[in-house]
């Protein structure tokens, strides 16, 4: 368990490429700027695509977590 | 970050088939989500993905087509029989069902929301007797030096 405090939570479990990649896209956009996103997804192929998404948008990737098949990402929202 | 060019990716959709609508679709809405600037140029057959009466019912063509999976192995040719068509497409969509994959249309109201440039050649408009009302809405038409313009100052172009 991570003691990060996410300000939103994006359940994505069950989606597969390229869902969680534009649905946590969509969940960035709505959050304020510095704001910490959590997403929990199932997809493996994530692991690595969602930090390429979160580093090419300038997002910051705080800790990828794995437990039980299902990744946890905190995000935190770059400033605007 | 703020000083530095866009990122640009270009696709040319020219296939029409449910399994080729896919790649161009995927590609444009996951680059869009990356902050990168992306135009879909559809020609040929790939002007179906943007045909508003077509785009939700394209099918996968079996025939010559030795990769498309089968519950039973049988020889390609089996693939030129009337239903076959319609039956391999529906088994594609059951398989994309079964990994909850959005449709056609969804993902392109995905790539329209976030501004893929959808542009569609005007010749292949001619030949075919359509015009830009047939298309749906958010394509523009445009021509070769439109892709190129673009495509120039892409960092990637992909002709699918």
């Amino acid at each position: 368990m991570s003691d990060i405090t996410p300000d939103e939570v994006a359940d994505l479990k069950g989606l597969n490429c390229p869902m969680p990649v534009l649905k946590t896209k969509k969940a960035l956009d709505k959050i304020e700027g510095g704001k910490i996103l959590q997403v929990d997804l199932t997809d493996a192929g994530s692991k690595s695509d969602l930090p390429a998404m979160i580093k090419r948008t300038g997002n910051e990737l705080l800790e990828m977590t794995e437990a039980d098949g299902v990744y946890t990402f905190f995000i935190k929202k770059k400033l605007a | 970050m703020s000083e530095e060019k866009p990122k640009r990716m270009a696709i040319i959709a020219s296939k029409g088939t449910l399994d080729m609508a896919y790649p161009p679709l995927i590609l444009a809405s996951t680059a869009a989500a990356m902050d990168v600037e992306t135009m879909i140029f559809y020609t040929f057959y790939g002007v179906d993905i943007v045909n508003k009466h077509k785009y939700a019912n394209l099918k996968v063509a079996p025939i010559a087509n030795p990769a498309m999976p089968s519950p039973v192995p049988m020889p390609n040719i089996v693939g030129m029989l009337p239903g076959m068509t319609a039956l391999g497409t529906m088994m594609m969509k059951s398989m994309m069902g079964k990994i909850n994959w959005p449709s056609v249309p969804e993902l392109m109201e995905v790539c329209l929301e976030m501004d893929v440039k959808m542009v569609v050649c005007t010749p292949t408009l001619e030949m075919t007797d359509l015009t830009i009302d047939d298309m749906i809405e958010g394509v523009k038409i445009g021509g070769a030096a439109d892709y190129l313009d673009f495509g120039l100052d892409a960092n990637i172009n992909l002709f699918i």
